[in-house]
């Protein structure tokens, strides 16, 4: 399943499965990631499942390139993988002061406002990755008319619980950050919360996650 | 008694660290830790500590600490210059040297001298509190000890468990400075010309005021990229090198964030990055091409040097 494996530096594995960016490839990508983690293979200290890829970073003390590479190619990946999606409801406020961004995409998708929430809200998305910063959640696929590219230059701070579109994706900025996303809204939902040792993370590559857009009212006494 | 460190002045970016913490990678969250290592397991060593205790790292400018309570050593690693301040004297301090303080001394970091990072360990424990297995300070994420900021002015730092065997310990030991950074060809080293690939390896980069424990900025002669400017974001490790579309690189570093679009041009080998971190800005550098089996024998020498040095303190 996996294309190609090769080295990046002498630390870490790079495994490449393939240029098209899909849930089908995603999904592989993922399943690896849970089977690696799963078997606790001595040496390997961190894994960064994305898109297309799968980066496994070693302890160089520990072990090598070539030992890691063959206990990767030899792999079962099949039998290990019983894990449900997860279906996430995420609450989202889209006032003026959230939606920071929704002009520019009115003007860059020529679509009103309310067609650009229509199109974006109740629907499910599934999870390809998270990181970046901390717990972000890199959402698809999203509606051929909300497709747009990345602020020119992106903000020195968007505000935490932003939630941003980009090209076929959606993200949730888990705290404050720079970034070049384009803003449509704010969630009053915890996305990572750094005093779960466990589960930090609210999104998980593989979950659904589904939008839900909210007034300003239930926004502000939001509990969860 | 009560023992603490009291922060008269806390430094430019003074944070709690340690070993760091692995496999977290996939939900965003870096390495961090000590980001010289060797100078973060001597400092421990010479005080006969665990290795992997949480200490003091400072940058540049360190911090004016008092101290209050029972005798306590301290030792500074790195190349800094420091001094301690007794009621009747003051003492020029050594690194890799320990000294004991009492009540009321003072110790003044004054700075780093041509490098970034230094190292306060004391043969106690901070009362940290621990995230995920470590207490290493991520300021960006607000991860770690002292919810996970640097350390204030006029912080107050409580001391547990001082060890009363103290015994005077020292090492001659000498930071060299590296101006050739050995590299191996990244990812997407192909998506550059051949006279942008001639640039990375033949011409100086000069680091740039714009570096921090995420990454280190460099400028020099733009790298021309002939295939695209951006990749699909994927996962980062330390010591990659991205080149964004500008043409400058940038080096990630321990508290890099995890997920990347920008095309890799080269890996930092593991056995450089403790010296690659001590380049100040204004320092020059060149990047050497590398074969990854040299670069396993040279990470092989670099480990057993640091561990002759931490068995000669035994």
């Amino acid at each position: 399943m996996i294309k190609n494996i090769s080295n990046l530096g002498d630390a870490a594995l790079y495994c490449d499965f393939g240029t098209e960016v899909n849930k089908e490839t995603n999904s592989k990508v993922i399943k690896y990631f849970r089977s690696v983690k799963k078997k606790e293979i001595q040496g390997i200290i961190n894994l960064t499942p994305s898109y297309n890829k799968l980066i496994i970073s070693f302890d160089l003390k520990k072990t090598h390139f070539k030992e890691i590479k063959k206990k990767i190619e030899n792999l079962d990946v099949n039998d290990s993988i019983s894990e449900f999606p997860k279906k996430i409801e995420i609450p989202i406020c889209c006032t003026d002061d959230f939606s920071l961004d929704i002009k520019r995409l009115e003007e860059k998708l020529s679509l009103k406002r309310e067609k650009i929430y229509e199109n974006f809200f109740n629907k499910e998305y599934f999870c390809y990755m998270t990181g970046f910063i901390a717990g972000m959640p890199f959402l698809g696929d999203l509606d051929k008319s909300l497709r747009a590219n990345r602020l020119e230059t992106p903000r020195v701070k968007v505000p935490k619980g932003s939630v941003g579109l980009t090209e076929q994706f959606a993200n949730v900025y888990t705290f404050e950050s720079p970034g070049g996303w384009n803003i449509i809204g704010n969630t009053p939902k915890e996305i990572f919360d750094s005093s779960k040792t466990e589960n930090p993370n609210l999104v998980s590559p593989g979950d659904i996650v589904i939008f839900k857009q909210i007034s300003f009212e239930n926004y502000k006494n939001y509990n969860e | 008694m009560n023992s603490f460190f009291e922060i008269i002045r806390a430094g430019i970016n003074t944070t709690f660290q340690d070993e760091g913490r692995n496999n977290l990678y996939h939900i965003g969250i870096p390495f961090s830790g000590a980001m010289d290592k060797r100078n973060y397991l001597l400092s421990n060593s010479l005080l006969g500590n665990k290795i992997n205790k949480p200490v003091i790292e400072f940058a540049y400018q360190g911090p004016l600490i008092k101290y209050r309570g029972e005798k306590i050593s301290f030792v500074i690693t790195g190349d800094v210059i420091f001094k301690i301040i007794k009621k009747e004297k003051e003492i020029q301090g050594n690194c890799y040297e320990n000294y004991i303080i009492e009540d009321g001394d003072q110790i003044d970091v004054i700075s780093t001298n041509k490098s970034v990072y230094g190292y306060l360990a004391i043969n106690g424990e901070f009362n940290l509190k621990f995230q995920w297995g470590s207490c290493s300070v991520n300021t960006k994420a607000n991860i770690g000890s002292n919810n996970g900021k640097k350390l204030g002015d006029n912080q107050k730092l409580d001391i547990l468990n001082i060890n009363s065997n103290q015994v005077k310990k020292k090492l001659n030991y000498i930071n060299t400075r590296i101006e050739r950074i050995r590299v191996i060809k990244g990812t997407n080293f192909n998506y550059f010309s051949d006279e942008g690939k001639k640039i990375f390896f033949n011409k100086e980069f000069t680091v740039s005021k714009l570096s921090d424990r995420m990454g280190m900025r460099l400028e020099g002669q733009k790298i021309e990229n002939i295939v695209d400017t951006n990749i699909r974001s994927e996962g980062l490790i330390k010591g990659v090198i991205q080149v964004p579309a500008d043409g400058n690189p940038i080096i990630m570093l321990s508290d890099h964030g995890t997920i990347g679009g920008y095309p890799k041009i080269g890996v930092v080998i593991s056995s450089d990055y403790d010296k690659l971190v001590q380049l100040s800005p204004g320092s020059k550098i060149k990047f050497q091409e590398i074969e990854l089996s040299d670069a396993e024998t040279l990470f092989k020498l670099y480990e057993m040097e640091t561990q002759n040095l931490i068995s000669q303190l035994k």
